[in-house]
């Protein structure tokens, strides 16, 4: 019973290892939840998706595949926003994070865990939807390598931005049952303003400035840049795809959310003793 | 640990400690503090818990026995006073403290979607050197669920599983925060035993538990703590004594026999059923010896019912908690 070295406890890899593992473990196994989170996107496009035609002004677009731009970027934000928030406030609420926050873990294996999880999820959610697009609404695929990197990036961004925005956004949720009540009316307003399921240059000069804040719009418009030919670029309020602008936008987010997280992050909810 | 030692000057050694390293005090609190708002939670707690022992912590809910917990856990900051956990203060202990601690909170934890070896498996990989995931899962007596989802366990069963995850790191000191309520009498006495075998190794263990008798069971030493205080602290046999009870003789009233016979007695109480005689005495021989000189100066012969009722532990510690709240009511909130 000598005090074990700092070198013998279990470092972030070893231990973010073990919580990827466990997380991805326990996502599989509980259908109820996976269908949960991947179902709501997918509805939509189903649902949506069949009542929405007809070409955007003349840009020659279908509205159809301006849609399913945005459903994907709804579909990254479900899954890293509010599947995620809801499973840290669980995960709050019945003392897991205090058993964990007991133990020797460093703190950052349980968010190393839980971005692989929400990485894995987001890639079966996002190649899901794009099935579904193809198959059902002759969704293009991107036509070049250009394309398929500006998805890869914009995906990638995307999770990272949105997690870190759900790890922040736990703190304010102060119990378990009301998870969904504090994180699902954003998440929906968020999709109604940035333009998921109305052609972002048709809505409300005000509503496009308040989007603009937001990490949703700007995600919705790189898929955009994915999925639609450049001449619709001119539909945009600045006419161009902005990519720089994304990165930027959404690089903020994540810092901004890092920072939040480092200062308030609660590993104990008051509830729980 | 080489600190470790000189932090803590002139304590007594753990008798019957089979832990080489555990000759000091595991846990030291002076002058301790916690105020929420107005209310005083922690109100100036000491606390000395010798290496190697069973420590019971007793005390009312809302005694402030969580909260002092909570910071000796470094989950939970104070206000003011010190804190000494294995020569560590636990505001800023950091991993390799942890790893020497073993925490099971108060309430039940939540492991959804696994089954209880990948729980106990996967809390022992957080630490440097556990026990043996079966050997634990089989302490708690959860052999025969290892398999199963900890969702499908019994509250009881997850109270065991969550003792489970609190140990398997083999710490050397153990938090136990009321441990065994909600479980069944056997399975009470297992957790009992899984205390005793860390207590075996040398292990400390600071056990907040409502019930004396765990205390009795378990503990060498206790504390009781009432509206943020400690109120006694001593050799858990000894608990109480400060404020002992006073023995109370009872009997049934006799034929022809009334209330006014004992009128002039001081320790007569009016505080019975009808047609019960009811002495609370602190000389029980002398009372006793008075109630006999009655009974013969009346010829009544056998006395129906006489009863001299001892007080037990358990009445010693109510009326050190009823002795306390009526001294100080303004702090019970």
């Amino acid at each position: 019973m000598t005090a074990p070295s700092v070198r013998s406890i279990p470092g972030v890899v070893a231990a973010g290892r073990a919580r990827a593992g466990v997380e991805l473990r326990a996502a599989f196994r509980n259908k109820q939840a996976l269908v949960f989170t991947m179902l709501f996107p997918v509805l939509m496009l189903v649902i949506l998706g069949s009542i929405f035609s007809g070409e955007i002004g003349d840009t020659g677009v279908d509205f159809k595949q301006v849609f399913i731009a945005g459903i994907v970027a709804a579909g990254v934000m479900s899954v890293a926003f509010s599947g995620l928030a809801i499973s840290i406030a669980l995960e709050r609420d019945r003392g897991l994070l205090r058993r964990l926050g007991a133990t020797p873990m460093p703190r950052s294996a349980y968010f190393v865990g839980k971005v692989v999880r929400v990485a894995v999820t987001v890639v079966l959610e996002t190649a899901v939807l794009l099935t579904l697009a193809v198959a059902l609404f002759h969704l293009p695929l991107p036509s070049d390598a250009g394309r398929w990197v500006t998805l890869a990036w914009v995906l990638v961004l995307g999770t990272v931005c949105c997690a870190l925005l759900a790890i922040a956004y736990s703190s304010l949720i102060p119990n378990a049952a009301a998870a969904a009540a504090i994180v699902t009316p954003p998440f929906i307003a968020l999709q109604f303003i940035s333009g998921v399921f109305f052609p972002f240059g048709q809505l409300p000069h005000w509503m496009q400035t308040v989007a603009s804040f937001f990490p949703l719009s700007w995600m919705a418009k790189g898929f955009r840049s994915v999925f639609l030919p450049d001449s619709f670029a001119r539909t945009e309020p600045t006419g161009l795809w902005e990519h720089g602008h994304i990165a930027l936008v959404l690089g903020l987010w994540t810092v901004a959310m890092l920072v939040v997280t480092l200062l308030t992050f609660r590993w104990k909810s008051s509830r729980v003793r | 640990m080489t600190t470790f030692p000189q932090l803590i000057p002139g304590l007594r050694p753990a008798s019957g400690s089979s832990d080489p390293a555990g000759t000091e005090a595991a846990i030291v609190v002076t002058d301790l503090h916690k105020r929420y708002g107005s209310f005083r939670a922690v109100d100036g707690v000491e606390l000395v818990i010798p290496a190697g022992q069973v420590f019971a912590l007793l005390g009312p809910n809302g005694a402030g026995k969580t909260t002092t917990v909570e910071i000796l856990q470094g989950f939970r900051s104070r206000d003011a006073g010190a804190v000494r956990v294995l020569g560590v203060d636990p505001a800023s202990g950091g991993r390799r403290w942890r790893a020497r601690i073993g925490v099971v909170p108060q309430s039940t934890g939540c492991y959804d979607d696994l089954t209880v070896r990948e729980v106990v498996q996967h809390f022992a990989s957080l630490y440097p050197a556990p026990l043996p995931a079966a050997q634990v899962i089989d302490m708690v007596g959860l052999s025969g669920k290892a398999r199963a989802r900890a969702a499908q366990l019994s509250g009881g069963q997850q109270r065991r599983l969550d003792v489970a995850v609190g140990v398997v790191g083999d710490p050397d000191l153990i938090f136990l925060d009321e441990p065994t309520t909600g479980l069944d009498p056997v399975a009470r006495r297992e957790a009992w035993d899984l205390v005793r075998f860390f207590a075996d190794r040398g292990t400390t263990t600071l056990l907040t538990t409502h019930y004396l008798e765990e205390a009795q069971a378990l503990a060498t030493e206790a504390a009781v703590i009432v509206a943020g205080r400690v109120i006694d602290h001593g050799p858990v046999h000894d608990i109480g004594h400060a404020a002992t009870a006073p023995t109370r003789i009872s009997f049934t009233l006799p034929a022809g026999a009334g209330r006014a016979d004992f009128a002039a007695w001081p320790d007569f109480s009016a505080d019975a059923p009808p047609g019960i005689a009811l002495f609370v005495t602190d000389r029980p021989t002398a009372t006793l010896g008075r109630i006999l000189d009655w009974s013969t100066r009346h010829r009544l012969g056998e006395l129906a019912d006489l009863q001299v009722h001892r007080p037990t532990l358990e009445d010693s510690y109510l009326s050190l908690l009823h002795a306390h709240a009526a001294s100080s009511p303004e702090e019970q909130r």
